[in-house]
């Protein structure tokens, strides 16, 4: 363990190494790390959500080949995503697209699992109801559908964006930038002596979790956002109102 | 009219849905489908809008085949009430109830006036056009589920144990609502529950089905009460057949017996002749206007009848009450009949045992 | 593609990597088990303690793997006892929210039929809920040793073994050699396949009832 004296000695070094100006400018600054890690998280989440969403919502509208959405997910989550960039990495040297594709493949299953399940878990009798009253396919899907499975959808969406920041931060492990950079950067530099690549370690790992944080939180709000008021059944108190004629 | 023509409806699996049903449903007509569970009534219903397809035989809406018109049109203009109701969780009463006229493209505002009236017309609160569905009471759920049916004003209705999911009271509230709209709209109506009492209840005409999907009796409620077709569905009417008979018919199809009649002023010798004829110990006493006064034993009488002496009878019928409520005034009445009054108290006759007698065999 | 004679003079590698792995994998498993189940009651138990239990375990799990390796480092160093350590951080997360849903799954009425009967809270605890919670905690077991198997691998990171270490030691660094880069991603595919299938199997010797559903 980290001695009494020695850790407020580090916690200087900490405060030392952040408030240092040459961190905040450059190429190696932290503003450009995290534009890069955005860069990569955001571009794969979008890709993967293009992919996943139309994928999900017609295996769960039509309600067929539900059993391969699970299986995707299940092996997805078997495969590492760093073995998947070494993997991806060493066939297509220094290409950035190794680092998209390997995060796409991260965030697909949730998405897609989210998605099917979502469209899938429509009450049957809403769906019976809806069609009885004369919808079609599309205006079910549209009107019925998507909106009631609004808040899984956008939590699968959630989950995978969480995912990606978290684990863009492997980009830097063969070579490209974000916020990995640092740690990775840091672990290089060695350990021996707290002043030497410690610091930025640390940094780099609080760094990427508080964006993997703050994602969490700013989607929280957004899929609240998006769910239909009738759905946030927590919001408003299911106070009754008496009818006219038991009264 | 909907009309089904030699229909069968036989499963992926197998399993025989409906076995070659042949059944009229009657223009403003409440026809109810009764059976126990895998009888082919709910299949039957579906079969109407095209939630399920029939695998041989026609079916025909106002003369139309039903296969040859598009399932959404169809839908649209056949009103639809299930027992889950499923409501849209995500949208308001309002515009679950606007459902069908968004559907079929009304504006605005004459549909915002239909939602106002319909709201309305099944005894909801206004407040609860902007709620959800969630946060309504079940019964009030169901309300909305038949407001939303009603609401493009289909000629045609096809309910699925409507009232299933409510407790007895609300329900029997419910169907009671239910007649009195039906009274005004005159709607085509295919009703379908497990319950004989409330198909009974709710029923122009009663389809009875059995297992496998076949139609055992199709009549009025009180013909298939007098003469069951066959030992299923006897078994099915229950017990207490002839009560349920009672309870559909009214007081005014039977003909009163004046009874053991007397007057104020009539003498003592009288009375005890009246009596005597009559096999009682007692009498009814009625004013020269033709009101009812009361009744009185014979041993009990001066010289003479007084208007006030007599006892009153504590439960009276008239014309539109049910048989059933006469022999339950028999029965709980020292005299042993029901006194049948007009509304303005005019003594119209009596019912005895006898009579119910001859109308139930 | 695959260098089949590199695989055969290097079977102990890959035997000694697979075997880390799976003790990489298994520790923290069964460490995250041991914590979080008595964790998990007591969240169940007492209601106040529940929703910050969730809440920590929530923010804890958003923190990524690379980084939850790295802040091990100024404690324990570059070792195993590290890797074991977040590892046991992610699985406990996991299983202390199995538990709780597990728990929370038992419907109201058979717990309350217990205890109609005269179960002692204890009693009712291990022959009751226990059991009927089994099929969501081992739902959660199976996520957590999935997903183990896979972060084993990010230990790379801070020099610990197990199959990662074959992928980028002796595949990515020398100069993209793909065979043990496919061998161990493979072998990792097929660790978590075989993980899965056993503690289903398991699943369904400990929950005779829920046979044939």
């Amino acid at each position: 363990m980290v001695q009494g004296p020695l850790r407020v000695d580090f916690l200087t070094v900490l405060a030392d190494w952040i408030s240092d100006p040459a961190r905040w400018t450059g190429a190696t600054g932290i503003p450009n790390r995290l534009l890069q890690h955005l860069g990569y998280s955001v571009g794969a989440t979008l890709i993967a959500a293009a992919i996943a969403l139309p994928l999900g919502i017609w295996l769960g509208h039509t309600g067929r080949y539900g059993n391969l959405a699970i299986q995707i997910t299940n092996v997805g989550r078997a495969v590492p995503t760093l073995v998947l960039i070494l993997l991806l990495f060493a066939l297509w040297p220094f290409n950035v697209a190794v680092i998209f594709a390997a995060l796409v493949a991260l965030a697909v299953p949730p998405i897609l699992a989210n998605a099917y399940v979502g469209i899938r878990q429509v009450d049957p009798e809403v769906r019976d109801a809806a069609l009885g009253m004369g919808m079609r396919g599309t205006q079910l899907l549209r009107e019925i559908e998507i909106p009631v499975a609004i808040p899984l959808i956008m939590s699968g969406v959630r989950t995978s964006a969480v995912q990606i920041v978290a684990t863009a931060g492997l980009a830097a492990f063969v070579g490209f930038g974000g916020l990995g950079r640092l740690v990775i950067d840091g672990v290089a530099k060695g350990f021996r002596g707290t002043a030497r690549g410690l610091p930025e370690v640390v940094w780099g790992a609080v760094l990427i979790a508080a964006l993997a944080v703050l994602t969490e939180l700013l989607l929280a709000r957004v899929q609240r956002a998006v769910t239909p008021r009738g759905l946030r059944r927590q919001a408003t108190p299911a106070s009754e109102i008496p009818s006219a004629s038991t009264t | 009219m909907i009309s089904f023509d030699h229909v069968t409806k036989r499963f992926d699996d197998g399993t025989v849905g409906v076995a070659d049903l042949s059944l009229d449903v009657p223009e403003g007509q409440v026809v109810v489908l009764v059976g126990p569970s895998g009888c082919g009534k709910t299949t039957t219903m579906r079969m109407v809008n095209r939630m399920i397809e029939p695998t041989e035989g026609t079916i025909t809406v106002d003369g139309r085949d039903v296969m040859a018109t598009d399932p959404a049109e169809l839908r649209r203009r056949i009103g639809y009430v299930i027992q889950q109701i499923g409501l849209f969780p995500h949208r308001t009463i309002a515009e679950n109830i606007a459902t069908v006229p968004g559907l079929i493209g009304w504006d605005r505002a004459r549909t915002a006036e239909r939602v106002r009236e319909l709201i309305d017309t099944v005894g909801l609160p206004e407040g609860v056009a902007d709620r959800y569905p969630h946060q309504l009471s079940g019964g009030q759920r169901q309300r909305v589920g038949v407001a939303r049916a009603l609401a493009a004003d289909p000629p045609i209705m096809l309910m699925d144990e409507p009232f299933g999911a409510v407790d007895p009271i609300v329900r029997t509230r419910l169907q009671d609502e239910f007649l009195r709209l039906q009274a005004a709209v005159r709607k085509t109506i295919v009703f379908v529950t497990h319950d004989i009492d409330e198909a009974i209840r709710m029923g122009d005409r009663i389809a009875i089905f059995r297992e496998g999907g076949h139609l055992e009796q199709f009549d009025t409620p009180t013909a298939i009460l007098a003469e069951p077709a066959n030992d299923f569905v006897t078994d099915f009417l229950g017990a207490e057949r002839g009560l349920k008979r009672l309870a559909l018919i009214p007081v005014s199809d039977v003909k009163a017996d004046p009874g053991p009649l007397v007057r104020p002023g009539d003498p003592r010798d009288r009375v005890q002749q009246v009596a005597a004829t009559e096999g009682t110990d007692w009498v009814v006493v009625v004013d020269a206007d033709g009101r009812l006064c009361g009744w009185a034993y014979v041993d009990e009488l001066g010289e003479q009848v007084e208007a006030t002496g007599a006892r009153p009878f504590s439960l009276r019928v008239f014309a539109d009450d049910s048989l059933r409520k006469a022999l339950d005034s028999m029965v709980t009445s020292r005299t042993g009949v029901a006194v049948r009054v007009s509304g303005d108290d005019r003594y119209e006759g009596m019912l005895t045992q006898d009579i119910l007698t001859r109308e139930i065999v | 593609m695959i260098d089949w004679a590199w695989i055969g003079r290097h079977t102990d590698d890959i035997w000694s990597a697979t075997r880390e792995h799976l003790v990489l994998t298994a520790l923290p498993v069964l460490l995250g088990l041991i914590l979080a189940v008595p964790l998990g009651i007591l969240a169940t138990r007492t209601p106040r303690l529940a929703t910050p239990v969730l809440a920590v375990s929530g923010v804890l799990y958003t923190i990524p793997a690379l980084a939850m390796f790295v802040f091990m480092i100024p404690f324990t160093g570059l070792t195993v006892t590290s890797a074991v350590i977040a590892l046991t951080i992610y699985t406990l997360i996991v299983l202390v929210r199995a538990t709780i849903d597990g728990l929370a799954s038992v419907p109201r009425d058979v717990r309350e039929a217990a205890e109609a009967m005269g179960y002692r809270p204890a009693a009712r605890l291990l022959r009751v809920e226990l059991p009927l919670a089994l099929p969501v905690l081992i739902a959660g077991i199976r996520i957590a040793t999935v997903s183990t198997i896979g972060l084993v691998a990010i230990g790379v990171i801070i020099n610990v073994g197990g199959l990662g270490r074959l992928v980028y030691s002796l595949g990515f660094q020398r100069n993209f050699f793909m065979t043990p880069i496919w061998t161990g991603l493979a072998l990792i595919v097929a660790l978590s396949v075989v993980a899965d299938l056993a503690l289903i199997a398991v699943e369904r010797r400990l929950t005779p009832w829920s046979r044939g559903r």
